[in-house]
C-alpha cells in the first residue's frame, strides 16, 4: 500500500459567521500530482493554508509528511508557491533564494549552488540579479517556483501557479510539475484552469463551499466515456437493450424526423471502456446498420460541470 | 539563527527602501539648521559679551536638550513610522506566506524584525544625539552632563515605541496601528504637560492624571528623566528651562518602560502566532 503523505480528517475553517471550509477529509499518496478542484471561493486556498499551518483549523486534524500540520521540522521538506506570486520585491532574485536557502538551514555553498541551479532552471540567470520589483508576473511566478524548490521538497504545494500567465508561462509549470512527477515527489495543485489540471494530474477532487464532493483519477477508464452512434432505425427493443449498457444522454428524439432519413442517432454515456464493443455487438446482432461509432474521453471540463450541479454560479 | 537571519533581512529592507532615506535627509536637514543656528547665536553672544559663564553654560546646557529634544522626536517619529507595515503589510500582501511556511518559529519572525528595527532606530538616534553633541563640542567647547545616563533613556523611549508598533501591527491593519501608537504618544505628551502644571499649582488630582497616562505610554516620561540627568542640579532644581521637568519621574519608572517592552513583545509574539496568514 502507497504511503499517504497528506492527510485530513473533518478540518474546519470557520472566519467568523463565515465557514471556509466545512468539513475537508483527504489523502494524498506519495508521487501523486493531486490536482484540487473548485470554484473562486470554494475554500482551496484556505485549505492550502491549512496543510502549510498558515491558517490554524477550526476543526479537525491532519498530517503531512506524518507530523502534525505544522511541524517545523517537517516544513523543511515542503515547498510552495503561494497564489499571486507576492515577495519581498525589494531583493533581487537570487538575493530571495539565498535568503530561503539560510531559512532553510542550507549552508552557504549549498545554497548557492542550488540557487544557480534553479535560477538556471527556471530560466531567470540574466535577471537573477535585478530587484524583484522591476520583474513582469511571469518573471515573479519563476522565481517564486525556484524558490518553492529550493529546499528540493518531498512535497510541493503550488496555489493557482498559472493564474493570469500567458501560454509560456503555464507550459513552464507544466515541464516542472512533469519533472517532479517522475522525481516522485508529491504534488498538491490548487487549480481551476481545467486543462492544465488535466495535463498535469494524476488524481483530482472537485471541492464545493468547502467539502470533497467527488473524488477521481485522471485519463483511467473511472473516468468514463460518451459513445456517439449513428446507425439504422433503432427498434423499441434495441433501444432498451442499449440503454442497460450506459446512461443515453441524447436519444437522437430532437433529430429532424421529416428529412426522410431513416437512421438514428444517440449519445450515451458509459462507465467503463468495455461497453462499447457491447454496444457495438447489440446492434450488429439485431441486424441494424452502423455507420458510426465515436468515443470520446469525458473531459474534465464535463466532469467539473456535471459535480458542481446546474445551481453553481461563477465565484 | 533565524532570528539573526531575519534582522539581517529587516536592516537590509530598511536600507534599500526609501523610508530610511527620507529619515536621514530629515535628519541632516535637522543637524545642519541646529548647527547654523547655534553657530550665529554664539557668534552675536560673543560680540557683545553679555552672558558670564554661569549664564553661558545654563544657556549652552539648554541648547543642547533642545536638540537632544528634537533628535528624540524624530527618533519617535522612525521607531513608529520603519517598523509600522512590516507585519500588517506583509500579511495583507501575502509576502509573510513564503516566510512563515520555512521551518522557523513565528516568533522568530517578530524578534528578527523587532532586533533588525531597533538597531536601525538606535543608529539613527546615536547619529543625530552625536550630532548634536559633537556641533555642540565643535562650537562651543560645551559638553553637558549625565550623558552616559540620559541617552540610554531616551533609547527606551524609542524602544517602547518601537516595540508598540510591530506589536500592534500582528493584529491590526497599518493605519490602524499608525494612529494607535501615535495616539498613545500624543497621550503621554499632553499627561506629562497636565502633570508638570499640577505640580506647579500643587494640584493633587492633575498629577495623577498625569502619572496614569506615563503608565498606559511611559514614553514621554522617559524623556523627563533622560533631560533630568542631562542638566546639572542647579538647573533642575531652578526648574529654569522648560526642559526641567518639575514633577521627575522615578526610576520606578525604567522599570516600568522595560516590562512594558517585554509585556508588548510577547502580546505581538502571541498575536502573530495565532494569526491567520
Amino acid at each position: 500500500m502507497t504511503e499517504n503523505v497528506i492527510e485530513t480528517h473533518g478540518l474546519r475553517k470557520q472566519f467568523g459567521a463565515k465557514t471556509a471550509v466545512e468539513n475537508l477529509s483527504l489523502a494524498v499518496r506519495r508521487g501523486e500530482v493531486f490536482g484540487f478542484l473548485g470554484p473562486n471561493g470554494a475554500g482551496k486556498t484556505t485549505a492550502i493554508k491549512m496543510l502549510l499551518a498558515l491558517v490554524a483549523p477550526t476543526a479537525g486534524t491532519g498530517r503531512v509528511l506524518g507530523a502534525p500540520l505544522g511541524h517545523r521540522g517537517t516544513r523543511a521538506r515542503l515547498g510552495f508557491l503561494p497564489e499571486h506570486f507576492r515577495f519581498q520585491d525589494w531583493l533581487t532574485g537570487r538575493e530571495l533564494l539565498h535568503l530561503h536557502a539560510r531559512l532553510l538551514g542550507l549552508s552557504a555553498i549549498e545554497g548557492r549552488t542550488r540557487a544557480d541551479t534553479l535560477l538556471a532552471r527556471v530560466d531567470l540567470l540574466d535577471a537573477a540579479d535585478r530587484l524583484i520589483r522591476t520583474y513582469s508576473k511571469g518573471m515573479m511566478q519563476r522565481v517564486g517556483l525556484a524558490q518553492a524548490l529550493l529546499g528540493d521538497p518531498e512535497v510541493v504545494f503550488l496555489d493557482e501557479p498559472t493564474s493570469g500567465l500567458d501560454p509560456l508561462g503555464r507550459f513552464l509549470v507544466r515541464d516542472v510539475i512533469r519533472a517532479l512527477r517522475d522525481r516522485g515527489t508529491t504534488v498538491f495543485l490548487n487549480s481551476h484552469l481545467l486543462g492544465e489540471v488535466e495535463a498535469t494530474c494524476s488524481r483530482v477532487v472537485f471541492v464545493k463551499e468547502g467539502r470533497v464532493i467527488h473524488d477521481m483519477r485522471v485519463g483511467e477508464a473511472t473516468g468514463g466515456f460518451e459513445v456517439g452512434i449513428r446507425s439504422g432505425t433503432l427498434t423499441g427493443e434495441a433501444r432498451t437493450a442499449i440503454a442497460r449498457l450506459g446512461r443515453v444522454l441524447d436519444d437522437g428524439a430532437s433529430s429532424p424526423a421529416d428529412s426522410g432519413d431513416s437512421r438514428a442517432s444517440l449519445r450515451i454515456a458509459v462507465e467503463v471502456e468495455d461497453r462499447i464493443p457491447e454496444i457495438a455487438r447489440t446492434l450488429v446482432e439485431r441486424g441494424i446498420p452502423v455507420y458510426e461509432i465515436r468515443v470520446q474521453r469525458k473531459s474534465l471540463e464535463t466532469w467539473f460541470l456535471d459535480v458542481m450541479g446546474e445551481d453553481q454560479r461563477p465565484g | 539563527m533565524s532570528i539573526g537571519t531575519i534582522a539581517r533581512l529587516t536592516l537590509h529592507e530598511a536600507l534599500r527602501r526609501r523610508i530610511l532615506t527620507a529619515a536621514l535627509i530629515a535628519g541632516a536637514a535637522f543637524l545642519a539648521l541646529y548647527g547654523l543656528g547655534l553657530h550665529l547665536i554664539l557668534k552675536e553672544s560673543s560680540t557683545r559679551g553679555n552672558m558670564n559663564l554661569i549664564e553661558r553654560r545654563i544657556f549652552l546646557n539648554v541648547m543642547t536638550l533642545a536638540g537632544l529634544y528634537a533628535a528624540s522626536l524624530l527618533t519617535v517619529m522612525t521607531a513608529v513610522l520603519l517598523p509600522v507595515d512590516t507585519l500588517s503589510g506583509e500579511i495583507s500582501s501575502g509576502v509573510i506566506q513564503t516566510l512563515a511556511v520555512r521551518p522557523i518559529r513565528r516568533r522568530d519572525i517578530v524578534l528578527g524584525k523587532w532586533l533588525g528595527h531597533w538597531t536601525v532606530m538606535c543608529g539613527y538616534f546615536l547619529l543625530l544625539a552625536g550630532g548634536v553633541l559633537t556641533l555642540m563640542s565643535t562650537l562651543a567647547h560645551f559638553t553637558p552632563p549625565g550623558i552616559a545616563r540620559g541617552l540610554p533613556l531616551v533609547l527606551l523611549e524609542g524602544t517602547v515605541l518601537l516595540t508598540v508598533s510591530i506589536a500592534g501591527g500582528a493584529r491590526l491593519s497599518t493605519v490602524t496601528n499608525g494612529m494607535l501608537a501615535f495616539g498613545l504618544f500624543g497621550l503621554a505628551f499632553i499627561g506629562n504637560w497636565v502633570e508638570q502644571i499640577g505640580t506647579m499649582a500643587g494640584n493633587e488630582a492633575a498629577r495623577q492624571v498625569g502619572t496614569a497616562a506615563s503608565l498606559i505610554m511611559p514614553g514621554e516620561a522617559l524623556w523627563q528623566l533622560a533631560a533630568s540627568q542631562m542638566q546639572p542640579s542647579i538647573l533642575r532644581d531652578l526648574g529654569a528651562s522648560p526642559f526641567s521637568p518639575v514633577s521627575v519621574p522615578t526610576t520606578a519608572m525604567v522599570v516600568w518602560a522595560g516590562a512594558y517592552v517585554v509585556a508588548a513583545l510577547a502580546l505581538g509574539i502571541r498575536w502573530f502566532g495565532r494569526r491567520a496568514l
